[in-house]
């Protein structure tokens, strides 16, 4: 089971700017070890939901850095709003974490 | 007998799953373009054509990235009706980086952190209203991301 996601959203006015760290080592499929070459293992599809309702998607490669770091913003907001983002990589594994808007200054 | 019918409908409905499960994800995560090894034909699998040039894409990265593995990019479109932005790196070995897709209600904004083999430029196509726009912005690299 891959390590949980930490994930922040916090809310500026009416819009929740949703930040998420992913524990993936992202590998590439190019890079070699002691003269083997390690598999391609990274995330492929994200997707967050707040709510409920999907309000951001992603197709990535495997060119996104290890451990994954992701910011967006959803307008219409409001504190206690529910966050759920998956991910998904090219080994079948995946992983669903959620949080709480919490309301900001 | 019984033990027999049994086993080979569990074998069945495995296989079925099996089945099932990377079809769904090839039908979302679009494997020619992200297997093209040049950002033109990444950018024909995905059916942008030639998007034209413009000046209300916003990239934020640095001129210098010290560490090519991890260099933090922030897009931001100005286009009216944006429904996707997506990243090329023109010089990795593959070049599409990915897709972010805004159902309304979500800003044309992201932030990400990508690996850069080289000094390359950084290439956003924005989607808006069915039409493509399109900017870049060169990224120098004193460290390439790429070799691990």
């Amino acid at each position: 089971m891959p390590d949980p996601m930490k994930i922040r959203a916090t809310l500026q006015g009416d819009v929740a700017d949703i930040r998420v760290l992913m524990a993936h080592p992202m590998e590439t499929g190019l890079r070699k070890q002691g003269g083997k070459v390690v598999p391609a293992h990274y995330i492929q599809t994200i997707t967050a939901q707040l709510n409920g309702r999907t309000v951001f998607s992603a197709d990535i490669s495997q060119a996104i850095s290890r451990n994954p770091v992701f910011a967006f913003k959803v307008k219409g907001a409001k504190a206690g709003d529910k966050v759920v983002i998956t991910w998904k990589d090219n080994e079948g594994q995946s992983r669903t974490d959620e949080t709480t808007v919490q309301g900001g200054s | 007998m019984q033990m027999n019918r049994r086993t080979l409908l569990q074998a069945g409905a495995a296989l079925g799953a099996a089945l099932l499960v990377p079809m769904r994800a090839l039908a979302a995560w679009n494997k020619a373009a992200f297997e093209a090894k040049s950002e033109a034909d990444a950018m024909r699998a995905l059916g942008m054509g030639s998007p034209a040039e413009s000046k209300d894409i916003e990239i934020r990265a640095p001129e210098i990235a010290e560490n090519g593995a991890v260099v933090p990019i922030e897009i931001t479109s100005n286009i009216p009706g944006t429904t996707s932005i997506s990243v090329f790196i023109e010089k990795n070995p593959f070049p599409y980086t990915g897709t972010f897709e805004f159902p309304s209600g979500t800003m044309p904004y992201v932030h990400l952190r990508a690996k850069l083999g080289e000094t390359t430029p950084v290439r956003v196509v924005v989607a808006a209203s069915g039409k493509f726009y399109t900017t870049a912005k060169e990224v120098k690299v004193t460290i390439g991301g790429c070799g691990g």
